[in-house]
């Protein structure tokens, strides 16, 4: 008799969805080999998180609302996105204080609502099929993700097993990127100081590739680094993991 | 008109949502004042007696104290005269009236000028007398009074204090309750000083520098 | 506040801060000092974590009894022959000290270093009413001399270099031999020392902070490291504590428990130099120590926080970690938030102290990245509280309309998911359009915030969705 798959919702997030479908289709990759059935409702958006992080709490929770009804029905969420993944499972049971219903539903649904790597890891447990990568990467810890869901071996275990990639740490792998979602626009001249100081931690290790799990800080920092002139690549960990890093990386000219 | 005391008593009673006479609060606090708990205590001071020693001594080492280690209480003058001698500075020492410091052979140290009292400010090195060392941190203890002046701890250039082994503690919480055993529950002296090396500062572009406005070294006697 | 500098004017201050080279060589030196340093003490004490449990539950216990737990120590400061004042605000507290002074007949007092007496711009009152308040403590002597406030709140002229303050001292030490040598920082610091050492004998009061109150015995408690705090307290005829309500904590081994926490959050050794209790004034046969012992205790807007969700932030016990780990901190120094207490801890406590309306919003000057609260010793939730004042700002209607407007125009759009599909499908193509080849825009109208600074890296073409759809997938 074999146990049935796993139900996987995949919430892809706004950024992945506008700026890089690859890291979805890795993602879905990965959680396929996984063993997982694996389904991404077409009426996802946003997961609230700009408003909740503005004051907007009305806001907020209106976008909450919809994502717990898309998502409530699987057996797992599953999010490329530590901020995204620590907006569902550490803030919306909070957007419901005082709701009892709707209160409930939240916690259900943070219950089972993981960031990637954490899921593949802390939840299934399991080693993504044999990849390959030539080269040395450094791996940045996204914010939310390190410091509200504890990620930060999970990736790094996983990248261990990808073939011909050596991990070179950075003197700070902990230090904000400077994005900070809307800060980077509203605080411009700040944020820029800030991803001054990682962009020299990350040229600093000399490696080939720089690696994170949130689209946001990824996008900041190759940003800069393209600006800066720099070669380093950077992804996404899931396209590394999934050995979908064969197109041209985050801002990086098309062959 | 209300006094600010009962307006700011009466505010934090009101954003409490309580009154002065809810009786369990007055219990919990009654409680927590008589029975003084213990919190979290390390487990690196927790050592037998003799490495308890070595401990205290690594540890005011690391805070650049210097320690020396003498045999019995009769070799206090010689070792206060051998540090002077040691830095070149005059025989001259001033301490309290302590008898633990005053039942001592300075006869022994005829170039040392001994005077007793507080510090006006003009000594280069004073002598006290810990009350306790803590392990923990390599601290020394010293309690004011009639004959232990507090501004023998802070004034002179450089500070001897002698501690004696059997009062080298694991933590700063078995100093505590040796203060109530002395001076009774609730009671203290008028000055604590924990006192853990040396003056400093970095105040200057974080350069760690020595010797800020007390004392620029600090010199203690492990005697027993 | 002085130096021109408000917290309204956060963005300008901060422009001028990142255009200021020394300024940022100078707060650079927090990393291999101040952090690096944490982190050594931090690994060295296993009991660290269930330390920072501890210390948070004394403080959560102390606050829920706050109004008992003041008025035994109240007592107790009576007991022992000392004066206890309340203070409701920091025009008060101003007032009570000055009365203090005055019937002491003081015209010179001396300082230990003070964040309290920061919070109630006590040396501006104490000189207009012809006292002259000598800062002793060698950051806030320095900053004193440059008419400057403090920078930081354990390392006040953290913001200043040596040649500055060599500058400084050659200004105003006029009687020292022009020619001498102030190159180093040894020099300077003998300079000060023998300057305050004649200001320490000749003060008729002195005036300290407080880290801890202690209920049990009635105790002041300073922690200090170069020993200006227990000169400015034990010479002068008077000794005054300014502190604020909630530096109270029940007994002295909830005092042993937080000591552990403050110094190796603080500046990442495992004690202060000088930690110090003092009960009351000098006893019958003291030889020495003050005459007369004072404590002012201060609310100023404190009391109003309890129960509320600000409530937390009065466990902070002022070590600065959480200002010393702070992107935003790093980035322009604290001069730049205009307020007394700048970094996270100050960005959560001066809309409390100032009123939402100057000070709210600085609580958007922070990425919310959450390292603040990763090494808060009282794990004081910043973050989510800094979230609330956003919060209270947008409630209140004091976010700016652009912002207003675009979340409104998010939640529109994402509450429709057929549209938000059109939108960004369009979108993501004419970007990746716009982009071509180069995978990067140099520059995007109404993107200026970040083109300015960083290429925006293009959209790959299809969204996600649509790209999936194609599939046939669900």
């Amino acid at each position: 008799m074999t146990t049935p798959k796993p139900q996987v919702g995949l919430f892809v997030t706004c950024l992945v969805d506008f700026f890089r479908p690859t890291v979805g289709f890795s993602a879905v990759k990965l959680l396929e080999d996984a063993g997982c059935e694996v389904s991404v409702p077409a009426a996802q958006t946003c997961c609230g998180q700009p408003a909740y992080n503005s004051g907007d709490r009305a806001g907020a929770r209106a976008l909450a609302e919809q994502v717990i009804a898309l998502f409530e029905t699987f057996d797992h969420v599953v999010v490329p996105s530590g901020s995204c993944a620590g907006m569902i499972k550490v803030h919306y049971p909070d957007l419901f204080s005082g709701e009892p219903g709707w209160r409930l539903r939240a916690e259900r649904l943070a219950a089972k609502t993981h960031e990637l790597t954490s899921f593949l890891v802390d939840v299934l447990g399991v080693a993504p099929l044999p990849v390959s990568w030539e080269g040395t990467a450094t791996y940045h810890d996204s914010c939310s993700g390190l410091r509200e869901l504890g990620v930060k071996a999970q990736p790094r275990r996983l990248l261990s097993a990808v073939d011909g990639l050596a991990i070179k740490e950075m003197r700070d792998p902990e230090a904000c990127c400077g994005f900070g979602g809307t800060f980077c626009v509203k605080y411009d001249e700040i944020s820029n100081a800030i991803v001054d100081r990682k962009t020299a931690d990350i040229k600093s290790t000399g490696v080939d590739l720089l690696l994170s799990g949130d689209l946001g800080c990824l996008l900041n920092m190759a940003g800069k680094l393209k600006r800066e002139g720099s070669r380093v690549e950077v992804r996404h960990v899931a396209e590394v993991l999934a050995g979908m890093a064969t197109g041209p990386a985050i801002g990086e000219k098309t062959k | 008109m209300m006094s600010s005391r009962d307006a700011i008593l009466g505010r934090i009673r009101r954003s409490l949502g309580t009154s002065e006479k809810d009786a369990p609060r007055l219990a919990a606090v009654r409680h927590r004042l008589a029975e003084t708990p213990v919190n979290v205590v390390p487990a690196r001071g927790q050592l037998p007696d003799a490495e308890r020693v070595e401990l205290f001594i690594r540890k005011a080492g690391e805070v650049f104290a210097t320690v020396a280690r003498l045999g019995s209480r009769d070799d206090i003058p010689a070792a206060v005269s051998e540090y002077l001698r040691d830095r070149n500075l005059p025989q001259a020492i001033r301490r309290g009236a302590d008898a633990r410091l005053a039942n001592l052979p300075w006869e022994r140290e005829a170039q040392l000028a001994v005077t007793v009292g507080p510090s006006a400010g003009q000594d280069l090195a004073g002598l006290s007398h810990a009350d306790a060392g803590v392990a923990e941190t390599g601290t020394v203890v010293l309690t004011s009074g009639a004959d232990n002046p507090t501004t023998l701890n802070f004034l002179p250039d450089h500070h001897i204090v002698v501690v004696d082994t059997s009062t080298v503690t694991g933590d700063y919480e078995t100093v505590w309750a040796g203060l109530r055993r002395r001076f009774g529950a609730g009671t203290m002296p008028r000055t604590v000083n924990l006192v853990t090396g040396p003056s400093r500062s970095a105040d200057i572009e974080e350069t760690l520098l020595l010797g800020a406005h007390g004392p620029r070294s600090l010199h203690i006697l492990v005697v027993g | 506040m002085s130096g021109g500098l408000s917290s309204a004017s956060f963005p300008k201050n901060a422009h001028a801060a990142l255009a200021n080279p020394p300024l940022l060589k100078a707060i650079a030196h927090i990393e291999e000092t101040l952090v690096s340093g944490r982190r050594r003490a931090v690994d060295a004490l296993p009991e660290f974590e269930a330390l920072r449990d501890a210390g948070r539950d004394i403080k959560a216990h102390t606050l829920a009894h706050l109004d008992l737990y003041l008025e035994a120590f109240e007592k107790k400061v009576v007991e022992a022959g000392g004066f206890v004042h309340w203070a409701a605000d920091a025009a008060e507290a101003s007032r009570i000290v000055l009365d203090i002074c005055q019937a002491a007949g003081a015209r010179r007092v001396t300082k230990g270093k003070s964040m309290i007496t920061e919070e109630v711009g006590l040396n501006a009152f104490l000189e207009a009413n012809g006292i002259t308040p000598v800062e002793t403590d060698l950051g806030e002597y320095i900053i004193q001399l440059r008419g400057e406030t403090p920078s930081h709140i354990i390392a006040p002229a953290v913001h200043v270099n040596k040649e500055q303050v060599a500058a400084d001292f050659r200004r105003v030490h006029t009687k020292l031999d022009p020619l001498r040598n102030l190159e180093e920082p040894t020099s300077l610091l003998a300079e000060a020392r023998g300057v305050l050492r004649e200001r320490f004998l000749t003060a008729d009061v002195g005036i300290t902070g407080a880290n801890f109150l202690v209920a049990e015995t009635g105790s002041t408690v300073i922690v200090t490291n170069e020993g200006n705090g227990d000169l400015t307290q034990i010479l002068p005829k008077t000794h005054i504590v300014l502190a604020s309500i909630e530096k109270v904590v029940p007994t002295l081994e909830d005092v042993a428990t937080i000591m552990r926490l403050l110094a190796r959050s603080a500046t990442g050794q495992e004690m202060s130099v000088y930690t110090t209790l003092s009960t009351g004034p000098r006893r019958a046969g003291d030889p020495d120590g003050p005459e007369a012992f004072h404590v002012v205790l201060l609310d100023n807007g404190r009391s109003a926080m309890l129960g509320t969700e600000f409530e937390d932030m009065l466990r902070c016990i002022r070590c600065g970690a959480c200002i010393n780990h702070c992107p935003v901190y790093r980035s322009v120094g604290g001069h730049a938030y205009g307020s007394v207490y700048p970094g996270p801890m100050g960005s959560v406590l001066t809309p409390s102290l100032q009123g939402l309306e100057k000070a709210a919003h600085l609580a958007n000057a922070s990425t919310l990245c959450g390292r603040c609260e990763s090494v808060c010793p009282m794990r004081i939730p910043l973050p989510k509280m800094l979230r609330h004042w956003r919060e209270k700002e947008f409630e209140r209607h004091l976010t700016p309309k652009k912002a207003r407007f675009g979340l409104a125009a998010w939640r529109f759009l994402a509450a429709r998911p057929r549209l938000y599909g059109a939108v960004t499908r369009m979108a993501a193509w004419s970007l990746a359009r716009l982009a071509g080849k180069d995978g990067a825009l140099k520059q995007l109208p109404l993107a200026s915030g970040w083109t300015r600074w960083r290429d925006l890296p293009a959209p790959e073409g299809g969204t996600f969705r649509t790209e999936w759809a194609k599939r046939g997938r669900k």
